[in-house]
This record gives C-alpha cells, structure tokens and sequence, in this order.
C-alpha cells in the first residue's frame, strides 16, 4: 500500500464525497417527491390512474440507469434542434443531466416501494377509518400514507443505499465523484489498488452514516412494528 | 453440506491446476496478451462488424507475424493499460501509447513506432487564442491519462480541464457544444473526427504541441520493467517491418504522410 499517495490525494477525493453527496441528495430529494403522488396513483384500483405509473416504472426499471444516462448525457446532445432549444441551458451540464438520469431512476423504483406499501395496507385500518366517517382524502391523508410510509422505510433505505452506489456512474460523464476521484487517482500514480479500496472506504462511511440515519428513522417512526422482546 | 465440500475441493484443485499453466503461459511460449483501445480512431477502432481494425491493430499483427508469437488482442480503455500490464493481464500494451518519462518509471517501452504532434481542435472561426491567458476559464477536453492530458493540465491552468475515458467522447461533447476545445493527437483529429461527418465545421487551431517533456519522442510499446527480452525481441520486429516495407504498407493503408516521423530526431522538436 502506498499510502503518500493516498495522502496526497486526499483532498481530491473529499471533493469527490461532496459530488457524490450533493447528487445522492438532490436525486433522492426529487425522486421521492416525485414518487409519492406516482406511487398513489399505482396503488390506484382505477386503471386509468395506475397504468400510466405502471409503465413509468416498467421503462424505468426495465432498463439500466447507465443506458439512462448515455441517452440523456450523449444521446439527446446527438439532436440539433435539441442544442438549439432552451433546455440545452439544462442539458449542456454534466450535473443536470446526472442528476436527472438519478432522480428518474430511483422515482420509478420508489414508486413501486410506496405502492406495494399503500397495498399491503390492513383492510381493516381502512374500515375503521371510513367508519368514522372520513372522506376519502383525509382517509389517504390520515391514514393510509403516514402508514404506508413508515412501512415502506426498511425498503427506502435500501433503495437510497442503493443509489448512493449508483451515483458512481456520474464519473462517465465527467464529474469527478468519488468513483472520478479514484479514476483520478488511479491515472496520476497507476495505483488501481489504493485507488478504488480509498473510494471503498469513503462509500463505506457513507453507507455507515445512511444506515445510521434510517435505523434511528425506523425507531422513531416503525417502533410500534418492531418485534416484542 | 457433502456437496458443499465438493464443490469447495473441485474449486480448490482447480486453482491449484491452474496457476502452473497460467505461468507456463507467461514463460517460455510465445504466447503474447496485448492490449489495445478499439476507441481511438484512426489507430485503433471497431468496424461495423465488430472487429478491431486501425493502424495500432495492423502494426500489432505484423510485429506478432515478425516474431512468430502467438498474440492475442484484448480490448480495454486506455486509463486501465498500465495498471493492467503491472497486473499482468496483459503483456504488452499497443496503444498509441507515447514514450514519456513519467510512464517510463512504471513501464518499458519498446522504440517508437509513430511519432504525430498534439494539436487544439475548435470550431472554425473560433477566436480563442491557444494560450494559457487565451483560454482561461473555457473548457477544454482531454481524454483522461493521456499525454495530452499531462499537456493541457499543466498548459492551461487557468482552464477546466474536462477528462474523457473514451476519445470518441471528447469529439461528441465538442459537437454537443459542451467544450470550447480538445488537446489531441493531430492523426487522430483529423483522421478520426475532422474527415468525418461529425467534424464538419471544426479545425485545427494554434500551433503543433511536440514538447518532449510531455510528449515525448513518439508513441511505443510498453511493457513490464523486468520483460525485456520481449522489449528487445519487439524492437527487433519493429525494425524489420520498418525494412522489408510492411510498415509502409500499413501506413498507406491509413496516411498519406510519413506518420513515422523518421527525419524528426528523437526528443527535438520537427
């Protein structure tokens, strides 16, 4: 192990974690918003409200998110009325177009998760609920969604676990992530090995602080699942 | 669990069997692994078939024929050439891989077998001028680890240096309109993408770039440090397709100059 230049490459990739972070983040942020009213809408006895939803995640999930990204990065850049359009403003960036590819992706599989959540609710809860005499949406609001969600978190957490490891393709599009970081590295000094086990150890922090964060989530909010000792 | 332990033995015995071949391998046959691009036109690049094809690959089989060894050519990106010939994946490494010091304290290199001067690619009419002050906060692509690389990062400080794995990616992101400009060899460019389609309004723009200190004195062939009769043996067939007019024949397959650059001196700029 040459750990001078490990050293010296340090800085490099506490620039990287940041990178990996700030795209983890804003994907996992949009994704969710996004995935709660599609994750509804899938859940839906209504066919005209889940099938639409269905197919946005069959795309999504039937193809894998490094395709995802060539087509939005290189693929949408092939088209001239595209570089001429306003949205070329958006595309032009490596970030945008990464974080776009992200936060689709893990939209489509965070549905499927709050939809099979929302299904795997007790018929009962909802009986008792219109029973009382709520309508509908305090029914979804009250009742359903703050159920379905706290059961749906062991499942999230895998999901954004997942993701922070998927945000190691940004380094295709030339982001300099921790993955990049370690390419860096890697080419500077022929050093694969302390190149990616650097990077290893710097995601397995980040996991470590994730898991931490949906365990302390899931004591708070899925404590009255857990088993009784 | 009896299948388990089977299935453990099985693997284990095959390790065993298998290491003494893979060093028989290395050892005395003439059996040679070489690593080339496939993404470096026109040097290196797939056909519509799928099948490598390019200068680097040609001189590659010749110097195989030259010497009677048995190679087999396997694809990787460049970023990975070095660190898989020190990991003994490969044993050499045919990729327009140019001679410099600082590879040279990793690897051997065999002489050189071309020699082409780096060059900045812009649009046509392109204003920017090819200098440090010049290009100061534009983008600039390079593909990652090469000399060129090495060149603009130190050249052009005050620019974002943009790295690529694949030199294809470079030029579509100069399409695309995400770079003001590309360091890249000058046969590349314009072999690869200034006669092409996609090159179409594009063109060389400031001076040649031959400083040896990052370019060095032509693209060789590297291999491990301690392989050095494999060094000697593939200098040997260099100079032999040099002589017996092989090399030409390749040359005029692709160029319609002298791409060895024999006039030039070694490390002097032409």
């Amino acid at each position: 192990m040459n750990f001078e230049a490990i050293n010296e490459s340090l800085p490099l990739y506490f620039g990287g974690t940041l990178t990996t972070l700030k795209l983890l983040v804003v994907s996992l942020v949009a994704g969710l918003a996004v995935a709660l009213p599609l994750g509804v809408m899938r859940a839906s006895p209504k066919a005209w409200l889940s099938r639409p939803a269905w197919c946005f995640t069959y795309v999504i999930r039937g193809t894998p998110m490094l395709v995802q990204l060539f087509l939005i990065y290189y693929g949408l850049a092939q088209f001239e009325w595209m570089r001429e359009s306003i949205f070329w403003l958006w595309f032009k960036s490596a970030w945008f177009c990464a974080m776009l590819a992200f936060a689709v992706n893990t939209c489509a599989y965070t549905t499927e998760i709050i939809a099979g959540a929302i299904k795997a609710t007790h018929a009962g809860e909802l009986e008792a609920a219109r029973s009382m005499g709520m309508s509908r949406r305090t029914v979804l609001w009250r009742i359903l969604l703050p159920s379905a969600l706290r059961r749906a978190l062991p499942a999230y957490s895998n999901e954004a676990i997942m993701m922070l490891h998927g945000t190691s393709l940004a380094s295709v599009v030339t982001l300099v992530d921790l993955t990049g970081a370690a390419r860096e590295m890697n080419s500077r000094f022929y050093l694969p090995f302390e190149a990616f086990v650097t990077a290893g150890v710097f995601y397995l922090a980040l996991t470590f602080i994730l898991v931490g964060a949906f365990r302390a989530a899931e004591n708070r909010w899925l404590i009255h699942l857990k088993p009784r000792q | 669990m009896k299948n388990l332990f089977r299935i453990i033995i099985f693997a284990a015995t095959s390790l065993v069997l298998l290491v003494p071949h893979a060093c028989a391998a290395q050892g005395g046959e003439k059996k040679i692994r070489i690593g080339v691009e496939g993404a470096y036109p026109p040097f290196s690049y797939m056909g519509v078939d799928g099948k490598l094809m390019g200068f680097d690959i040609d001189i590659a089989n010749a110097l195989c024929k030259e010497m009677k060894a048995d190679c087999t050519l396997l694809q990787q990106d460049f970023d990975g050439m070095i660190p898989s010939l020190l990991a003994r994946k490969i044993d050499a490494v045919i990729a327009s891989m140019s001679i410099t010091e600082e590879r040279k304290r990793s690897v051997e290199f065999s002489d050189k077998y071309y020699q082409t001067p780096g060059r900045f690619v812009a649009k046509v009419g392109s204003t920017l001028e090819v200098t440090a002050a010049g290009l100061s906060g534009k983008r600039i692509g390079v593909q990652r680890t090469t000399i060129h690389d090495r060149f603009a990062t130190a050249t052009f400080p005050k620019s974002e240096i943009v790295r690529y794995t694949k030199q294809d990616d470079v030029f579509l992101d100069l399409i695309a309109g995400r770079l003001d400009g590309v360091v890249v060899d000058s046969v590349a460019a314009a072999q690869g993408f200034l006669k092409t389609p996609g090159g179409k309004g594009y063109a060389f723009s400031g001076p040649a770039f031959n400083d040896p200190k990052f370019f060095g004195v032509g693209a060789g062939i590297a291999v491990r440090k301690a392989d050095t009769d494999l060094r000697d043996q593939l200098n040997a067939a260099i100079k032999s397709i040099r002589t017996n007019g092989v090399y030409k024949k390749i040359q005029d397959k692709y160029f319609d100059f002298d791409v060895y650059a024999e006039s030039a001196p070694s490390g002097k700029k032409k």
